[in-house]
């Protein structure tokens, strides 16, 4: 039953095949045997989760609930959680738990689906590595020597195990996107505004979004619908009506206009994975869509402009934790000045602490100008070139990152390498665009995902673009052989 | 390289992260290099361009002033490190 998507299972519940409680013990079952290996969960509440289980069989015994009624899934443990641990990943939370539930957390549970336990990730979300995290790195499902991407790494390998039906994630620059097709699973990240950031722990504000992995786009649509929507608790989320994403994903793609940026396609990119989205274009055309190339021409500058905007931000956003209020304090402090120094250099990691300098130093006296306000004006040069692009064609598509999975260690000594190969996921971010990574093909028996850009709030579209794929091929439904 | 040891006191200092002699040199090297990266943006005449802060042309949401949430200060104390009498103990700052 670990491999039905979210849509099968729905309807085995009510058809009363299995109870949500013969579910969650499954899933529990195999969290316990198989993820040891993987590392994917931080916490798992089997208590919790049965008892939901419970609570939902009655519902669906009086032919009450929805879609997610009795559904197991799991939040990536940046969503803040009344009653299981939050550490978003870090020391510094390590024994955080929450006074409050996250937005995201609350419409899901009201939903009806349950939680199984919350999933690994990059320290603070700050990697594409999974590596970076205080407990330890995931490991990727399809090879254990290889990461699962970052920083929504957790999620991504717990769905692809068959450790939970669908996981939430954030991205912040590629941290749904390249997971998911590191791990051969199905990733959206909405428009930014869509879905609300209360109780999601900020990295960086004008960037974060919360979305889905799951394994096809017909069950992103069931968790985006449940998430999305306007929010008074955020600022920033967006008063506008959700659509019905369930409904539009019938929608046919023939006459569909493709756009592929010229820049993303060249030197850089790994053969296999060029190969890939290749393939894939061909086969849209095939479907009916039409393909043209289109220019994204400040796009390579998105790395550099990205790094200074997100730095800067989390070096404002990880004020907070100070050893006073909330989180780790050092011991025996001197003063309140060796309080703040000592909590934060204990409670942060390395690559957490490169992050909150390169930030201060951007955002100091003398050096603003030179960065934060030169990479938002390159943030503009960005979001221009999408605007035009989107008054040419429908979509853009192209690769997520520029190879598959590489194996633990290649990289993590080297941050600026790390950050290149998050070249094609920034630009979007930068740009508030909604984007999704899909199941697209192999390269060297390692998945690999195709990347889909939509226009602001074209959710609708991107979801029925997916889908209409899925019917056609079957990438989304080969799962990793990991037994360990 | 654009940064020195000194420069990554003064930064860990505005930071308030204690960073110790050994490390310094691996933050030095580090940092630099990401400036480095961070470099390419002047390859691009941006005089005439509006900075973009935010990804949506939007305005602050108001509301009428009126108080929305209750007292919880006993349960967000909770989970601090020090507290007493619902104050937040922090060193003596005042001698």
């Amino acid at each position: 039953m670990h491999h039905k998507t979210i849509a099968e299972l729905a309807a085995c519940l009510r058809r009363g095949e299995f109870t949500s409680t013969d579910l969650t013990r499954r899933y529990l079952a195999r969290i316990e045997c198989l993820d040891p290996h993987l590392n994917s969960y931080i916490s798992v509440d089997p208590e919790g989760a049965l008892a939901a289980a419970g609570r939902a069989d009655v519902r669906l015994g009086r032919g009450e609930g929805g879609p997610l009624t009795g559904i197991p899934i799991a939040h990536k443990d940046i969503f803040c959680t009344q009653g299981i641990k939050t550490s978003c990943g870090s020391r510094m939370l390590d024994s955080f738990i929450a006074p409050y539930n996250a937005t995201v957390v609350e419409r899901l549970e009201q939903a009806g689906a349950l939680v199984l336990g919350k999933t690994n990730m990059d320290e603070f979300a700050m990697g594409s590595s999974n590596e970076t995290s205080f407990y330890g790195p995931v490991r990727n499902p399809w090879d254990v020597r290889r990461v699962p991407g970052g920083s929504s790494g957790g999620s991504a390998a717990a769905v692809a195990a068959r450790l939970c039906a669908a996981a939430t994630g954030t991205d912040t620059g590629g941290s749904i996107r390249q997971p998911a097709s590191f791990c051969g699973v199905t990733g959206i990240k909405p428009t930014y505004g869509r879905v609300s950031r209360y109780g999601m722990i900020a990295y960086g504000s004008s960037l974060d979004q919360g979305g889905v992995i799951a394994r096809t786009a017909e069950d992103c649509a069931l968790i985006l619908q449940a998430m999305a929507g306007f929010d008074p608790r955020d600022s920033t989320s967006v008063e506008r009506p959700v659509p019905d994403y369930s409904a539009g994903l019938d929608t046919d793609i023939v006459g569909l206009c493709i756009g592929v940026p010229e820049e993303w396609l060249g030197t850089g990119l790994d053969p296999g994975v060029s190969a890939v989205v290749t393939a894939a274009l061909t086969r849209f055309e095939a479907m009916g869509a039409r393909v043209e190339q289109i220019r994204l021409p400040h796009s390579p500058l998105c790395v550099a402009g990205y790094y200074v905007i997100a730095m800067s931000e989390a070096s404002s956003n990880l004020a907070r934790y100070d050893g006073v209020r909330f989180g780790h304090r050092c011991r025996d402090p001197a003063d309140l000045t060796d309080l703040y120094r000592r909590s934060r250099a204990e409670g942060f990691g390395t690559e957490v602490k490169r992050r909150i300098m390169i930030g201060t130093y951007a955002l100091s006296a003398g050096y603003y100008d030179a960065y934060y306000l030169k990479a938002q004006k390159i943030r503009r040069l960005i979001a221009d070139d999408f605007r035009r692009a989107f008054e040419q064609v429908d979509v853009i598509m192209g690769p997520v990152a520029p190879t598959p999975a590489f194996p633990l260690g290649a990289k993590i000594d080297d941050p600026v390498r790390m950050y290149l190969g998050d070249i094609y996921t920034l630009s979007l971010n930068l740009a508030g665009l909604p984007g999704m990574s899909i199941p697209a093909g192999f390269s060297a028996d390692l998945p690999v995902g195709l990347q889909l850009i939509g226009d602001y709030w074209d959710e609708t579209r991107l979801l029925a673009i997916a889908h209409q794929w899925q019917q056609t091929t079957d990438w989304h439904r080969t799962a990793p052989d990991f037994e360990p | 390289m654009l940064l020195d040891r000194t420069d990554v006191e003064k930064i860990a200092q505005l930071a308030r992260l204690a960073v110790s002699d050994p490390e310094k040199e691996g933050y030095a090297v580090d940092l630099s290099k990401i400036l480095d990266l961070v470099e390419q943006m002047n390859g691009v005449n941006t005089d005439r361009v509006t900075p973009l802060a935010h990804p949506l042309d939007m305005v602050q949401r108001l509301r009428p002033d009126e108080p929305t949430e209750p007292d919880q200060r006993d349960l967000f104390q909770r989970i601090a490190p020090a507290i007493k009498e619902g104050l937040y103990l922090v060193p003596k700052v005042i001698e």
